[in-house]
């Protein structure tokens, strides 16, 4: 049995696979970092730390003569969402109701997401994770909010990762009101920024949510490395009459191997 | 360099999945090899080659079985039948029965996933829509 501990929750196969699968559906579209950056593992629950190759000098060494040295590693951080669902909803879907309320994991899902993208793309001190934006090499380019100016901000970013020898293809991430109103816009003669900014970085736009601005990043591989521990998984907290109250769960790191392979944009 | 280890589209595939597969063409390698070295020695009448071959073959045992160790805890439902079936005497194809008919009947009471481990399988998104 697995620290899930999914055996003890009283939810059927069937009650499993719909909030699985709920859940997949709830968080592909949102987990906007792993569609740019590489992504390492999972490594599994008991994975602790990322190695980092680095050492730290360690004095008071307890022989004469004796050097020493302590590895620096990056520790990896759990992160759980919780909510609940309701038993009679359970039930409903074991009668065939298409409609059941998931609501609440939904919910859960979208804060996951969200805390995962905001440490990723904009760091998390306490973690020890420099995110991609605030760790961004290049000079920073303003977004603003007429995005009939976006391709020229994209192909200026770019301009600047290959002079700083930094190869494509190069993504885009970018917040939920900058990705909005790309999605919203034609240039003149109706072709859609959308495809003209694919055109000129050769890599996805994705829309990140609990990201303020976004980054032109390179997708080359090597640069922004995402350690994962467990992969987001499913346990089960405890129930009552009326709930099953449940968690998403992940354990990760971040790294930016290349500052120079991003450029920043601020809103 | 041949890709033939996936039945599907590779970026359509979660990472747990390709390493799932990677492993598994692993193994069936490391069990051709046990068959040939078994093959070869069968009719090589050089005893130094033989011994050769002999070592050569106990590495693929070796192979085979970190292999199929890391399968078996990446899958804890092949696990539980691997259990009631190896390293047990009597009659293999009845432990056999057995131990799948206890696990997956086990497995579906306590409503676990099958074959990846029991996270959502998301890995990778990258080549996901964006």
């Amino acid at each position: 049995m697995s620290h899930l501990l999914r055996e003890h929750a009283p939810i059927t196969e069937a009650g499993w696979k719909l909030l699985d699968s709920e859940a997949r559906e709830r968080l592909a579209p949102a987990l906007a970092a792993r569609k740019l950056v590489d992504f390492a593992g999972p490594h599994g629950w008991e994975q602790s730390a990322s190695n980092l190759g680095r050492t730290d000098e360690l004095s008071g060494v307890p022989e004469k003569g004796v050097d020493a040295r302590q590895r620096r590693v990056l520790s990896l951080v759990e992160l759980r969402a919780r909510f609940s669902v309701a038993r009679s909803e359970l039930d409903d879907a074991e009668r065939g109701a298409e409609d059941v309320d998931l609501k609440a994991l939904d919910e859960a899902a979208g804060r996951i997401a969200r805390a995962e993208n905001a440490a990723v793309f904009h760091g998390w001190k306490k973690a020890g994770i420099a995110g991609i934006i605030e760790s961004a090499g290049q000079e920073r380019i303003a977004l603003g909010e007429d995005c009939e100016l976006y391709p020229r901000h994209a192909a200026k970013a770019v301009d600047a990762l290959r002079e700083a020898g930094v190869d494509g293809p190069y993504g885009l991430a970018l917040g939920p009101d900058a990705h909005t109103r790309v999605l919203e816009t034609s240039e003149h003669g109706g072709y859609p920024l959308l495809e003209h900014l694919r055109e000129i970085l050769g890599g996805p736009i994705v829309w990140a949510p609990a990201v303020d601005g976004g980054a032109v990043m390179s997708m080359r591989g090597g640069d922004f490395l995402y350690d994962s521990g467990q992969d987001i998984s499913i346990g089960y907290e405890s129930h009552d009459a009326e709930a099953v109250n449940l968690y998403l769960e992940e354990s990760f790191t971040f790294q930016v191997a290349t500052p120079e392979a991003a450029v920043a944009l601020t809103s | 360099m041949g890709f033939d280890q996936y039945h599907e589209p590779a970026a359509e595939l979660p990472a747990e999945t390709r390493t799932f597969a990677r492993l598994c063409a692993s193994l069936t390698e490391e069990a051709e090899a046990i068959g040939w070295y078994e093959q070869r020695m069968a009719v090589e009448p050089d005893r130094e080659a033989r011994a050769i071959m002999h070592d050569a073959q106990g590495e693929e045992f070796k192979h085979f079985s970190m292999d199929l160790e890391f399968l078996l805890r990446r899958t804890p439902l092949w696990r539980e039948i691997a259990e009631g079936i190896l390293f047990q005497d009597g009659d293999i194809v009845e432990h056999g029965e057995e131990s799948e008919e206890e696990a997956t009947e086990g497995q579906a009471d306590r409503g676990a996933p099958l074959a990846g481990g029991e996270s959502l399988g998301l890995g990778s998104l990258r080549g996901s829509d964006g």
